[in-house]
């Protein structure tokens, strides 16, 4: 994966293989938090930050630590606390520095440890064998794709607070089928760019 | 924030029927409270494994193996856990089991390691085992612990099973590679692509909702 531009990586996460629509990831907090677009921005905000962050760190780690000892095998224990640690850090820092911010993302943030977008992120970094700034670029579209997702679905979701949906279909299976037919609307990208 | 949306079931302790012994706690996880179909936990790799029915086999049975073992080691240590930092000492002991899995997995299966690629190790972070860690393990014995783990863990392999027949069946016109369908069925793609995952398991869970609809119909619950 030398050859490719973090650019190329970087849409790519965004449209063509979204993290949400393609590759199944994070559809907890997408299924509970996409009733209100309020809640769905700060959770995406957040979930753009805290990827590329931790992205960034795990490849530090993962490089750094993990493959010169020859614990690869730890990856996924050495992973989550990463994200976990990180998570509680950027929380306790946001608390002491910026009220607003806090009050703004604070709650959300918590929420992003069991997010498994994030973990997943980090082991498509090592699968695919990217290089830092791609992880960068990779990290950071992939939340971008993650938030652009749950925007859509809040949208998609108050309009249809006027519909009149089938009993059986009501609350998470229709949310299930649209966002099928949002995840083949988003399959027209596929082409323009490509990754894996 | 008003209708509670919170992300996972560490959160939103499923329904407080848990109480039962045996049998009682294993309906109760295979069937009323199944953890894909009515807490919408795991819903994740229940998608993106399932394009196959012997991917979702082998998922089914990576996901039993770590929420029993996981159930039986939190339960053993549930007194020994300082109340604040059970979580974390939570996601280390499931992480050492889906990493034991993992391990064996690359060691006898290496196609199968290869095909679910960071699905085994997002097992960690499938709101399932942390959910019945957190809500069961935590309190009960560990022969009940057990037992809750096998049946969240089976009732989560059978609607994986179910997405990845229906979904190996329309889209390769197979099941475990065995051709079923005859020559003239169009195969189609699109269930095997991801939209075709999101739209089966939608119409499975209104499915389910029409089952259960009736059955709380009938007095005195029959089934």
């Amino acid at each position: 994966m030398e050859d490719i531009s973090p650019w190329a990586i970087l849409f790519a996460a965004i449209f063509t293989s979204n993290i949400l629509l393609a590759n199944f990831l994070g559809m907890c907090s997408f299924l509970a938090c996409s009733k209100q677009i309020n809640t769905s921005l700060g959770l995406g905000a957040a979930v753009i930050f805290v990827m590329t962050a931790t992205t960034a760190i795990n490849y530090g780690v993962y490089h750094g630590l993990l493959v010169p000892n020859g614990l690869k095998h730890l990856q996924f224990i050495v992973f989550i606390a990463v994200i976990a640690a990180f998570v509680q850090f950027v929380e306790m820092f946001v608390e002491r520095f910026s009220q607003g911010l806090y009050h703004a993302l604070g709650i959300f943030l918590p929420l992003i440890t069991v997010n498994c977008a994030i973990l997943g992120a980090a082991l498509f970094m090592v699968i695919r064998e990217y290089t830092f700034i791609q992880s960068i670029g990779f990290g950071f579209g992939a939340g971008v794709g993650w938030a652009l997702a749950i925007l859509l679905m809040a949208g998609l979701r108050k309009k249809m607070g006027y519909s009149d949906i089938p009993k059986s279909f009501q609350g998470v299976s229709i949310v299930m089928i649209i966002t099928g037919i949002m995840a083949m609307a988003f399959m027209g990208f596929a082409g323009m760019v490509r990754i894996q | 924030m008003s209708d509670a949306p919170v992300a996972c079931g560490a959160c939103e302790p499923p329904g407080g029927l848990c109480g039962g012994k045996g049998l009682a706690t294993f309906k109760e996880g295979f069937w009323t409270n199944n953890p894909v179909n009515v807490q919408m936990l795991g819903i994740c790799s229940a998608l993106a494994v399932t394009g196959k029915l012997e991917n979702s086999l082998v998922m089914g049975v990576a996901l039993i193996f770590v929420c029993v073992g996981s159930n039986l080691f939190i339960s053993l240590l549930r007194k020994a856990i300082p109340r604040k930092i059970r979580m974390i000492a939570e996601v280390a002991i499931i992480a050492t089991f889906v990493i034991l899995f993992d391990q064996l997995l690359r060691a006898f299966y290496w196609d199968m390691s290869k095909q679910l690629g960071p699905y085994v190790g997002l097992i960690i972070t499938n709101c399932i085992v942390m959910g019945r860690a957190e809500a069961f393990a935590m309190q009960k014995a560990p022969v009940v612990s057990v037992v809750d783990g096998l049946a969240n863990g089976l009732g989560y392999a059978v609607v994986l099973a179910a997405i990845g027949i229906l979904r190996e069946l329309l889209g390769f016109g197979t099941i475990l590679n065995l051709t079923v369908l005859p020559d003239w069925y169009p195969k189609n793609q699109l269930m095997v692509l991801a939209p075709g995952a999101f739209i089966v398991l939608g119409f499975i869970i209104a499915l389910f909702n029409v089952m259960n609809a009736k059955r709380d119909a009938k007095p005195a619950g029959g089934n």
